[in-house]
């Protein structure tokens, strides 16, 4: 007797979020970037749609980052002095998406010509957070909002302390907004839930429930994540949101990735190390239902869309159908 | 499956003659399911009750075994999709491939620089389990001699790989001591193989090369030979593939109750890579995803590292963050004037802490509050880490009474605790130390 092969019915889909906005809709963008709208865990093309691929985004910096690993600076050069010629090599090097982080140094005005000169160097669609300090980010990000409408950009981060001035600005100028909470199932629904009660429509939030980097709480992370996705497909409506984490950030504050001299030898060759820190970081991020993955290094950019690539195409189906 | 109790007490004898020490056959039947009691305290069970019941209680997933010297890993008895539904149990074993087609001396060579590798992790030493070997040639002569190039330097766990019997016969010979992994059996060897793996009371692994239904057949005759510690190969070596075949295994063996593929799974993924950072994400993938034991065809430490710590991760229990034990530690053996500096319990945080500390050369106390395992910042957030809790960490380990000094240096990212900390602890001066621990040893030159 041939083996019933076992399929979840799941009720619950992931909702559709597109990032970007081109010239018909009022932006830019010569690139147009859809996520989500997973009806099965990820990767099982057998049960269920995995309409789009997880999508990979690089972080650049509005200013060049004293306090990034010595690898990463030296990877970009003199790019990341300038945040135009830096998202152009961004771009080159195969990215989905761009990061733009603002800094604490930049003033208003400083930010709103940063954004339009990366939008310039790019028609990749773009995200941008600010440097993490509730008043900063607020004037940062109001002011972008406003100089970038009609982009349809990701601002952030929403967190539970500070989001309702940069929820306004998404919403008044036509942006989508990053909402982020310490890797909890609960608090991730309670801050969409927050949102959504401004007026901001679900299909322009971006759930991100933290993460931890490999061997700096990633198990945490992945399993947030897999219960997130779990109860999206269940049919929780505020959990349906795609994910987008930062393996990157999280990879490069650790020694393994940060540090090249004085570690131990079984930690092996730097750069291979590093990269491989940052690479299953996010890969293992992917598996657990990342929908776009932010990471700092070119070459783990391309791992990451290989990987994902394999894991879109279904060689010999017939079998996982059978 | 698991039985109910009332399940159970149908397969007993009814009789109620208490001889069990319970009252009714049914009250024993309800200590059976919840696992309070034993069957055989009833001497009138029929052995076909028996045999069902103890089928019933079997694991799910079977529990395999590979030994060597001392050396053991052990595979299977999972009981969840997800390890947030409890955990995981098992860690995937771990080895590298040689080939005997290599060169003997390269052979060694590699097996001695795996043996060689331990990383450590939070405390704990990490490494890989062993070794496979598997036979290009056919002759089983030169797998004798590969395999004996490995055991010579290797004693870890072995995995053979051979499809002709005589071969894998001489893999065994050549490595006495050892209870390897035979692999592998498919629709037209498992006779033999099932023969040779009974003898040398080894498991043994089966390859499908045509879906799950010939792992369950293949592995349906295999124990009714007699066969029972069993390994799949469900056969598909691409990324997409082999995910769906992982995922169905595990929901037919933990929720179908498919007894035939109750077992643990081995993967390849160098078969499934074209390039060595494929094979790298392949592993992950496997490690996270279900594998028993993986073979990978490259080692570096800096890959290595990495695999460790991801296994290390994923099979930590949720319940319980890795955690070290409260109190005074002594880095570099310090005296009464050097510095004290304050952390949580979380093994990530300790060792972060201590590792710095302890690679500066400097001398320097380390108390470590009881913050239930939890990093500065969470603990701090969970209200776990703050000035009472730090002042009760200095009370309990009478520090004051070791060292000279009244200066306590406090985690960078909780300098909001010193205004509190001055006033539970009079007389103390508090320090903020550095954000991140990397930093520790520039700070305490600084100091000294
Ligand atoms: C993993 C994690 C968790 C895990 C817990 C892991 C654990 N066992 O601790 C879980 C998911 C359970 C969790 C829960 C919560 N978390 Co949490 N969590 C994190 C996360 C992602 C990583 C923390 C970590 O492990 N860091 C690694 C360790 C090694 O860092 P560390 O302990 O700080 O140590 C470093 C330094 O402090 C320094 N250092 C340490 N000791 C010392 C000593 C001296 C003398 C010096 C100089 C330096 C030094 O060296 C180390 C290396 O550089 C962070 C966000 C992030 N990415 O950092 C949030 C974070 C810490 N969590 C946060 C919060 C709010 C919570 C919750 C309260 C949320 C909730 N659900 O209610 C809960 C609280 C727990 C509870 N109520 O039970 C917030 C804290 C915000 C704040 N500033 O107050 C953070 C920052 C996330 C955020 N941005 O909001 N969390
Ligand atoms: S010994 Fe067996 S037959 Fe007698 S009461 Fe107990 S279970 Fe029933």
């Amino acid at each position: 007797m041939p083996i019933q092969l076992p399929v979840e019915k799941w009720s619950g889909a992931v909702r559709e979020v597109t990032l970007g906005a081109g010239p018909a809709e009022g932006g830019s963008r010569s690139r147009i970037v859809t996520v989500g709208g997973e009806t099965t865990l990820p990767f099982l093309h057998f049960e269920g749609k995995i309409p789009h691929p997880p999508q990979v985004a690089l972080e650049i910096k509005s200013r060049r980052p004293a306090d990034w690993s010595p690898l990463l600076l030296e990877t970009w050069g003199d790019a990341a002095r300038d945040p135009a010629a830096w998202a152009a090599a961004a771009e080159r090097a195969g990215a989905d998406l761009i990061l733009l982080t603002l800094d604490l140094a930049d003033s208003p005005a400083e930010a709103q010509k940063t954004v339009a000169s990366v939008l310039q160097a790019t028609g990749l669609p773009l995200i941008v957070f600010g440097p993490g300090q509730v008043e900063k980010d607020n004037e940062l990000l109001v002011a972008v909002a406003e100089s970038a409408k009609g982009e349809r950009l990701v601002l952030g981060v929403c967190e539970e302390k500070n989001y309702r001035t940069i929820v306004a600005a998404a919403l008044a100028h036509g942006h989508l907004v990053n909402s982020r909470t310490p890797m909890d199932v609960n608090l991730s629904k309670q801050l969409i839930i927050l949102i959504h009660d401004m007026g901001m429509p679900l299909d322009r939030i971006l759930m991100d429930p933290s993460t931890g980097a490999l061997g700096y709480g990633i198990e945490y992370g992945y399993s947030v994540m897999e219960r997130l996705r779990i109860a999206a497909l269940q049919g929780d409506k505020m959990t349906q949101q795609p994910i987008l984490v930062t393996p990157g950030e999280e990879a490069w504050k650790t020694k393994e990735g940060k540090v090249g001299t004085d570690v131990p030898a079984e930690w092996g060759d730097w750069c291979e190390r590093a990269i491989h820190w940052e690479t299953l970081t996010a890969t293992t991020l992917i598996h657990s239902g990342a929908d776009v993955v932010v990471v700092r290094h070119p070459e783990s950019l391309v791992r990451i869309q290989r990987t994902v690539g394999a894991l879109m195409t279904e060689k010999q189906a017939e079998m996982a159908m059978a | 499956m698991a039985l109910t109790g009332l399940q159970i007490y149908k397969l007993l004898p009814q009789t109620n003659c208490k001889e069990c020490n319970f009252p009714t056959c049914l009250a024993f039947a309800m200590k059976l399911a919840a696992k309070q009691a034993e069957l055989a305290a009833c001497p009138y069970v029929s052995d076909e009750a028996k045999g069902q019941l103890e089928t019933a209680a079997a694991p799910p997933i079977r529990l395999v075994t590979v030994s060597s010297n001392g050396h053991k890993v052990a595979a299977g008895n999972e009981t969840v999709l997800f390890r947030h539904e409890k955990t995981f149990y098992h860690p995937p074993g771990l080895f590298v491939r040689v080939r005997d087609s290599q060169p003997v001396a390269e052979v060694g060579a590699l097996a001695a620089q795996v043996a060689g590798y331990t990383v450590d992790y939070v405390g704990m030493d990490l490494a890989f389990d062993g070794m496979a070997a598997q036979s290009d040639t056919g002759d089983p002569n030169a797998f004798a001699r590969c395999v004996a190039a490995v055991r010579q330097v290797n004693d870890g766990a072995l995995i053979l790989m051979s499809e002709d019997p005589a071969v894998l016969q001489a893999g065994l010979d050549a490595a006495p001591g050892a209870v390897p992994l035979l692999y592998g059996a498919n629709r037209e060897n498992w006779s033999a193989l099932g023969k040779v793996a009974k003898e040398a009371k080894a498991p043994l692994a089966l390859r499908s090369r045509d879906g799950l239904d010939e792992l369950a057949e293949v592995s349906k005759k295999l124990q009714a030979a007699g066969v029972q510690d069993l390994v799949l190969d469900p056969g598909r070596r691409d990324f997409c593939g082999s995910l769906a075949a992982v995922t169905q295994l595990r929901r037919l063996a933990l929720k179908h109750g498919a007894r035939d593929l109750g077992f643990p799974l081995i993967a390849f993924p160098g078969e499934g890579a074209e390039t060595p950072a494929d094979e790298a994400a392949l592993a992950a993938q496997f490690i996270a995803k279900y594998a028993g034991f993986v073979v990978l065809d490259q080692f570096s430490p800096a890959l290595a590292y990495p695999l460790l710590v991801l296994r290390a991760n994923i099979f930590t229990d949720p319940q319980k963050p890795i955690q070290v034990q409260p109190g005074l530690y002594e880095i570099n053996n310090p005296q009464a004037g050097d510095p004290l500096m304050v952390t949580t319990n979380f093994s990530i945080t300790y060792f972060s802490v201590a590792n710095e500390v302890d690679s500066s050369g400097h001398p320097g106390w380390l108390l470590v509050a009881d913050a239930e395992g939890m990093s500065v910042l969470t603990a701090w957030a969970a209200g776990k880490f703050d000035a009472s809790t730090i002042a009760k960490a200095v009370q309990t380990t009478n520090v004051a009474d070791k060292i000279s000094h009244r200066k306590l240096i406090i985690p960078g990212q909780v300098a909001v605790l010193s205004g509190d900390l001055e006033e539970e602890l009079p007389g103390w001066e508090i320090a903020v130390g550095p954000r991140e621990a990397v930093d520790l040893p520039g700070y305490l030159k600084v100091m000294a």
